[in-house]
């Protein structure tokens, strides 16, 4: 091993040696100037000038709050709501004689409020503290002032530091690494926390460095850095090292992440560059876009609507007080002499009316305000909260295979799942399970691989016909897998079975030299690494990509078993076709000409034994057929015809293909290559592309690869049941166009009854026009092309307006540009609507952002992402609602969605029952809200009215504030949080019951005015038949009559009957919790009026003993209030029937 | 769900699924109340029911009250009118302390009425709910002597010039009702009791057995009527009533209580000192006598409220069972959805 090891090292430090030249001389330039200015003194934390540049901690905090800013920061944030800095002001002018209440009685439920939500703010902030001072608090060890390394805190390290981190540690800062257990000072990182990947990567030390390989060595160790500035981008690093007089360029090769992990090496020596909020990740840690849900920002409409009602009224009352109390005084006389107007302050002054009327004014302001409900805020913030955890709980949204229940991110959206018009799902790892099996492939224009996919199987059962043979024999898959189960061999990504070249038979086909060279491509042109289990010797292949690791294996199971690899080589067992023997055959990796989006293919370019230069590629077809030498396309024909049929059939493929290179022709493209690498600038990826084009070409084709992608459980069912309750359905992926069809067939998005109306830019002319490569023509051409398909598209659909047909439209990447780009949005938008299904393939992360723009703005309806991977995440980020799967492709979509769930099916359940169930109980309890304070308001305006609009309230001051935060919030409560108009079961049965949310039928202005007014003829009622039936004779047998303070007792329980009755018709589902709080709420009132009546009259002023004395015959009072709330529930049963008795008819028959 | 077996050894890996439980998975046991025809019908019914014969019974109770209602402002003062001079004279009348305003008014028993009979005053668009009436008084003061300063809230009938406090203070104090009512039949004067026509919780915690009354109307201008400064607040019961401000500008108070029957057709004479000023606002008072059944006094109001609301549960009732019979309507089509039938009329 250590002789494989030394020629490694051997080898890169010539490598490194003539990448550090060139890269020298361009990266001068940019360090010590802006952005650039960073400098580290390595090993040497007493330097003065070290300390001078004063650079951060490693302390981290992540909380919002500290413990000196968390009470005015969180007021701050709460006061930024309209309805609490009233709520604030109100309270303040309590204390101004103005005000028709006492101060207490309103900062009371102002603070019970403000501390709830505090509260919780408290506790979340809690949750990161704790795991703040965890983090902080770490041991690392550090390099100290007795020459050996000694443990310390995360928190205590400074830049300059030298530390060591052990195996399957965290990174404590962004570290400059020095050098690893390895000899060659390469190691393995595992980035889950920062990208989600889950694949190692590679970082390599400087040659320069890579020798201070024990704890010794560091004695003298000084070094300088000077680097970049911290910022937030985790793909870049510039800085040079200057060691032993030497100017060493610096690269993010040798940059180790806080937050990642080291695997698979021993230890690692590095130096802190970037300390606590400084390193990359923190500095990535920035805000979500906080996204409000649509009933949110309609409520604060209502809010506004509220404060109009609560002006107008106010200033009506003023202009009354105003004119009486002008009349108080006539010709020097009083007229109301024994409100002595004339002796009289400021807000009672007939000479100065229209200040008083002002001051009156605000005096309403105050005492309207209880038609704001001052708990909606927070009630709602709990509701939502409960819930999520609701949503958390459900065991039908448990993945029991990868232990992931669903989980609800941001509780604020719970309700917009109910509301979900638009789906835009991504195709990999969400509709499909992300795990690649090999299945097929093309060798030598010759289709192997027998295994029959359930596309193929959908479109058999479509054509109703047996399924074209493919290759020699077509055996029942399921016959096919026992075979291979006794086999013994049955590994995950293998699903290949072709008796022409399994268990080693591929040597006496007639292309077995080219079988031979297709498998040593996917066998080397790979970024896998590869694991060997110490005990079994089993090897394992940790890759990128589900597709690279699918290929590592087919190679193995065929006789081309990877199974080491150092930073210069690739190690294989291989089958010898000639002798067919297994040999160890080792490859030295001189390039690897990575993957991108852009590229779409991967290079890698080695020299094997016999000193021959090879490069191995594979890519997809789009690009590569056009990379083929002249004498490298002996099989383009088959080839075509097999990946034609392959992504039919919903497999993926990749074309595979190699060059020979001569050792004259590699040496000048490395030159440029390195050049290219080594630049810095912000071209340089173009540059790197450009390099690596001129040398990818002239291939040789060799066949092409297929996986297939299978889709999840239940796909196609639920996808059916979405469709059902009218939730249109796009599928955005990156997939070719026939792929997609096809996958789009085997979900049952696109039905055969269907009508397909497809957009491309595949056609001959563009092609044509696409290799003179005329820009300008082809930009010309494509935009007219679109049109005219939209047109057709559109005279389509409204040719079949009449007929019951539905059509699924189907747009490629390069047409989409164009629609997003050009003035075409709108005809296509139109289109796309009336579509039932909608499939755009090969698009970009960026064009699945846009799209899902499109259609947010476009539509103006609710949106859903669903998505699994980090090139989903704008479309996450973008939509209302972003839902992520937590499946294979790591975190990074989970972390910036709203939602986390395991199974696409889920959907169906997350969106039909829980959306249905928080869309209905958010609004009822809006609604509810309103009602309630609107109720209790206009009883104090009635009043009003009958007080010479004097500012007196009819109720004692803590019956006022008590009514919001006691005897009427909880019911809302447990109404928001358990109520349930229909079963889970049954929602799922009528998908059509969706269609409520959907179009907002029951947030609507309707139903809110309709509620509001419910409200004013509640408290109508509720003032006119309580002072009708009681004023002004006795209103009991020893001839006493009711006073203000009796009255204002009967209609607050009044009040508490109606609204908490109102509570209870608007309930559909009672538990013991609905009848213990309604019910409790009622009781609870009745009890606090005895205690608080018992307490001595200087407290409870006008409640005295009220109740016991004066109220005593109950029974005659209740019989009142029964009345009061029985006329209250035929009125509103009959609005309930005008407005929705056929859909609850509906829902009935059910239960 | 998943066998004990299964179970214990998910929970032995630590499993993230939820635990199972109705309240999690909100299956609570729940009543689901769902409005059917029969059920809607039923009730409507029954509320009817129930409701008619207590309108009737209110009804009737109301219908046996015997109620004498008299008004006297306008009748006891020397000018008539509606001009402003005679405005300007009767107010000059009612401020003048040193006219005789006694004034007699004779009433005819119009049923038979038993006692208790109850003689209310009742005065009409008179603002004792006004915020700055309501508010000036100092409970504290009323409750004990050694508060007697507390008259901050009572502005401005706070304190005399040299800044003694007035108990009581505050405005409703001052304002106090001071016509006077005697009554007699043909000869016999018939007594009336003014002995607990308070509420027991004044008597006896809100106003002191030991304050007495200082300083009250002892300065221009002087409100209403005055007390006897050597009874104490608890036992000044007119004061107790009057200080029990009413809710609406158009109240009734108790004055006292006749002990005897008073035949039908039997004549009584009223002679009533009417020396409260209603008439610098525009106002009424009048003078009620009235018996009391377990409804309290006269109010047609309420049987009429119950009668109509039963009657309309049972018109509803009524007509909903003819829809139903006429035109019945399966359960549960979804057909009557009522985005279906917006999309069916489209």
């Amino acid at each position: 091993m250590t002789g494989d090891r030394s020629s490694g090292i051997h080898f890169s430090r010539l490598y490194s040696f003539s990448l550090m030249r060139s890269i020298f001389r361009n990266e001068h330039s940019q360090i010590g100037q802006k952005g650039y200015s960073r400098v580290v003194y390595c090993n040497d934390p007493n330097n003065p000038k070290q300390l001078q540049l004063k650079y951060s901690s490693n302390y981290v905090s992540t909380t919002k709050y500290t413990v000196l800013t968390f009470v005015p920061k969180s007021l701050f944030e709460q006061f930024r709501r309209v309805a609490n800095i009233y709520f604030l002001l109100a309270a303040l002018l309590s204390f101004s004689p103005m005000a028709p209440y006492s101060a207490s009685s309103t900062l009371v439920p102002l603070l019970v409020m403000i501390s709830a939500t505090m509260i919780k703010e408290g506790v979340e902030d809690w949750r990161r503290m704790k795991k703040d001072i965890e983090a902080n608090n770490r041991k690392v060890k550090v390099y100290g002032r007795n020459h050996n390394f000694e443990e310390t805190r995360w928190k205590k390290l400074q830049v300059g530091d030298l530390v060591k981190v052990d195996k399957d540690e965290y990174f404590p800062a962004d570290l400059f690494l020095l050098s690893s257990s390895y000899e060659d000072g390469i190691c393995y990182v595992e980035t889950t926390n920062l990208d989600g990947e889950t694949n190692l990567k590679v970082k390599h030390a400087l040659n320069a460095t890579a020798g201070l390989h024990d704890d010794h060595s560091f004695l003298h160790f000084k070094a300088l850095i000077k680097c970049e500035d911290p910022n937030e981008d985790l793909y870049s690093f510039v800085g040079t090292l200057c060691y032993e007089g030497q100017q060493h360029p610096l690269s993010l090769q040798q940059i180790l992440l806080r937050d990642s992990k080291l695997r698979n090496t021993g230890c690692v020596y590095g130096v802190v560059v970037f300390t606590g909020h400084e390193t990359k990740v923190m500095q990535n840690a920035t805000d979500p876009p906080s996204k409000r849900s649509k009933i949110e920002r309609k409520m604060d409409k209502i809010i506004y609507i509220l404060f109009s009602t609560l002006v107008l009224i106010s200033f009506f009352g003023s202009i009354f007080f105003g004119i009486e109390t002008k009349n108080d005084i006539r010709d020097g006389k009083s007229k109301r002499w024994y409100l002595r107007p004339d002796k009289s302050t400021f807000l009672y002054d007939p000479k100065r009316a229209e200040l008083t009327a002002f001051f009156h004014f605000l005096t309403g302001l105050m005492l309207y305000g209880f038609l704001l409900p001052i708990s909606l805020y927070v009630s709602i913030e709990i509701v939502k909260v409960l819930q999520g955890i609701f949503i958390n709980q459900d065991q039908d949204m448990y993945y029991e295979e990868t232990d992931k229940p669903t989980r609800a991110q941001t509780s604020n959206l719970n309700e917009e799942l109910g509301q979900v018009d638009t789906i835009l799902s991504d195709k990999t790892g969400t509709l499909t399970c992300n795990s690649m099996e090999f299945v097929k492939c093309s060798i030598a224009g010759i289709s192997y691989g027998c295994g029959m996919t359930e596309v193929e199987r959908a479109i058999a059962k479509r054509k109703g016909n047996v399924l074209p043979e493919v290759g020699y024999t077509s055996p029942d898959i399921q016959s096919f897998k026992d075979v291979y189960m006794d086999s013994g061999k049955s590994c995950k990504g293998f699903n290949f079975k072709d008796e022409r070249v399994m268990n080693g038979k591929w040597v006496h086909e007639s292309h077995a030299y080219v079988i031979q060279k297709f498998f040593r491509v996917l066998a080397l042109c790979h970024t896998a690494i590869s694991n060997i289990d110490q005990e079994t010797g089993e090897i394992s292949y940790e890759a990128e990509s589900p597709d690279e690791a699918a290929f590592v294996i087919a190679a193995r199971e065929l006789g081309f078993q990877f199974f080491e690899r150092t930073q210069t080589t690739i190690s294989l067992h291989e089958l010898d076709y000639e002798s067919g023997q297994i040999i160890d055959r080792t490859y030295k990796l001189l390039h690897v000409l990575e993957f991108s989006s852009a590229r779409k293919r991967m290079s890698v370019i080695v020299k094997n034994v016999e000193n021959q230069l090879l490069l191995l590629c594979k890519g997809a077809d789009s690009v590569m057929f056009e990379r083929l030498a002249k004498d490298g396309r002996v099989f383009e024909a088959a080839t075509r015809d097999h990946i034609k049929y392959y992504a039919e059939a919903g497999l993926r493929t990749l074309v595979v293909a190699y060059r020979e290179l001569g050792e004259e022709e590699f040496k000048s493209w490395e030159d440029e290559f390195l050049d290219a690498q080594a630049s810095v600038t912000a071209d340089r990826d173009v540059l790197v592309d450009a390099a690596s084009d001129k040398i990818e070409r002239d291939l040789i084709l060799l066949g092409a690869t297929a996986v297939e992608d299978k889709l999840q459980n239940g796909v196609p069912e639920c996808i059916e049941k979405l469709a059902n309750a009218g939730i249109r359905i796009w599928v955005v992926t990156g997939d070719k166009m026939e792929t997609a069809i096809n996958i789009g067939y085997a979900s049952s998005l696109l039905r055969q009854d269907m009508e397909q109306i497809v957009i491309t830019l595949d056609t001959p002319e563009i092609n044509n026009l696409e290799k003179q490569g005329d820009k300008e023509a082809i930009a010309k051409a494509s935009s007219a092309s679109i049109t005219k398909q939209i047109r057709k598209g559109k005279s389509q659909l409204s040719s079949a307006k009449e007929s019951p047909v539905s059509f699924g439209l189907i747009i490629d990447g390069k047409s989409l540009s164009f629609v997003l780009d050009k003035n075409l949005e709108h005809a296509f938008l139109e289109i796309a609507i009336s579509c039932a299904s909608v499939i755009c393939c090969r698009s970009t992360p960026k064009q699945k952002a846009l799209v899902t723009r499109l259609v947010k703005m476009g539509t103006g309806k609710t949106t859903l992402a669903i998505g699994d991977g980090a090139n989903d995440v704008g479309m996450l980020q973008e939509a209302d609602i972003g839902v992520g799967i937590s499946g294979v492709e790591g975190m990074q979509a989970v972390m910036s969605a709203d939602f986390a769930i395991a199974q696409f099916r889920f959907l169906e359940r997350l969106l039909l029952v829980h959306g249905h169930w928080c869309y209905r109980r958010i609004s009822m309890m809006v609604f509810y809200f309103f009602y309630k304070n609107i109720a209790f308001g206009f009883t104090l305006f009635w009043f009003e009215a009958y007080a010479a609009f004097s500012g007196q309230p009819a109720y004692n001051d803590w019956y006022m504030s008590l009514y919001n935060v006691f005897f009427t919030s909880l019911p809302v409560i447990a109404l928001g949080v358990f109520d349930q108009d229909i079963s889970a079961q049954l929602c799922l049965q009528y998908p059509l019951l969706y269609q409520e949310g959907v179009h907002g039928m029951l947030f609507s202005w309707m139903h809110i005015l309709g509620w509001m007014l419910n409200g004013v003829i509640s408290s109508i009622f509720i003032f006119f038949f309580t002072t009708n039936s009681v004023l002004h004779q006795a209103f009991r047998r020893d001839g006493h009559v009711v006073d203000f303070e009796v009255l204002g007792v009967m209609m607050y329980v009044c009040v508490i009957w109606t609204v908490n009755c109102q509570m209870a018709l608007s309930i559909n589902y009672f538990t013991w919790i609905h009848h213990f709080f309604i019910w409790g709420s009622v009781a609870f009132s009745y009890v606090f009026l005895l205690v608080y009546g018992a307490m001595s009259p200087i407290i409870s002023t006008t409640a005295y003993q009220v109740l016991v004395e004066a109220c005593a015959p109950r029974l005659f009072r209740f019989s009142f209030v029964l009345h009061t709330v029985t006329l209250f529930k035929d009125e509103a049963w009959k609005v309930r029937r005008q407005n929705s008795v056929d859909l609850r008819h509906g829902r009935e028959q059910i239960a | 769900m998943s066998s004990g077996d299964e179970a214990s050894q998910t929970l032995s890996k630590k499993s993230k699924k939820p635990q199972y439980s109705r309240f999690t998975q909100q299956e609570l046991p729940a009543c689901k109340p769902i409005l059917t025809p029969g059920l809607v019908i039923t009730t409507l019914i029954s509320i009817g029911i129930i409701f008619v014969p207590i309108g009737l019974g209110s009804l009737s109770a109301s219908e046996h009250v015997v109620e004498i209602v008299d008004r006297y402002d306008d009748a006891c003062v020397p000018s008539k009118g509606d001009d402003e001079a005679a405005k300007r004279e009767r107010l000059s009348f009612i401020q003048n302390a040193k006219t005789n305003k006694t004034c007699i008014r004779n009433l005819v028993v119009p049923k038979k009425m038993k006692h208790p009979i109850y003689v209310y005053y009742q005065l009409d668009n008179f603002y004792q709910n006004h915020r700055r009436y309501v508010k000036s008084r100092s409970d504290r003061q009323y409750r004990s002597p050694g508060s007697e300063g507390e008259t901050k809230t009572c502005d401005p009938e706070s304190e005399v010039d040299d800044h003694r406090p007035i108990v009581p203070c505050g405005l409703i104090a001052w304002s106090l009702f001071n016509d006077t009512y005697g009554i007699s039949t043909k000869d016999n004067p018939i007594p009336i009791n003014k002995k607990d026509i308070a509420w027991q919780s004044d008597k006896n915690s809100k106003f002191g057995s030991n304050v007495y009354p200082k300083n009250f109307q002892k300065q221009d201008p002087v409100g209403g009527g005055k007390l006897n400064e050597s009874v104490p607040l608890s036992e000044q019961e007119d004061l107790l009533v009057w200080m029990r401000t009413a809710a609406l500008p158009n109240f009734r108070k108790l004055y006292g209580r006749i002990e005897t029957d008073l035949e039908a057709n039997e004549k009584i004479t009223v002679v009533i000192q009417n020396n409260y000023n209603t008439y610098s606002f525009d106002s009424k008072k009048q003078l009620v006598l009235s018996t009391t059944t377990w409804i309290g006094g006269k109010n047609d109001f309420l049987g009429k409220a119950y009668i109509s609301v039963g009657g309309i549960c049972l018109f509803l009732a009524i007509a909903f069972i003819l829809t139903y019979v006429i035109k019945p309507r399966p359960l549960g089509d979804p057909a009557y959805l009522s985005w279906n039938q917006n999309s069916a009329a489209r």
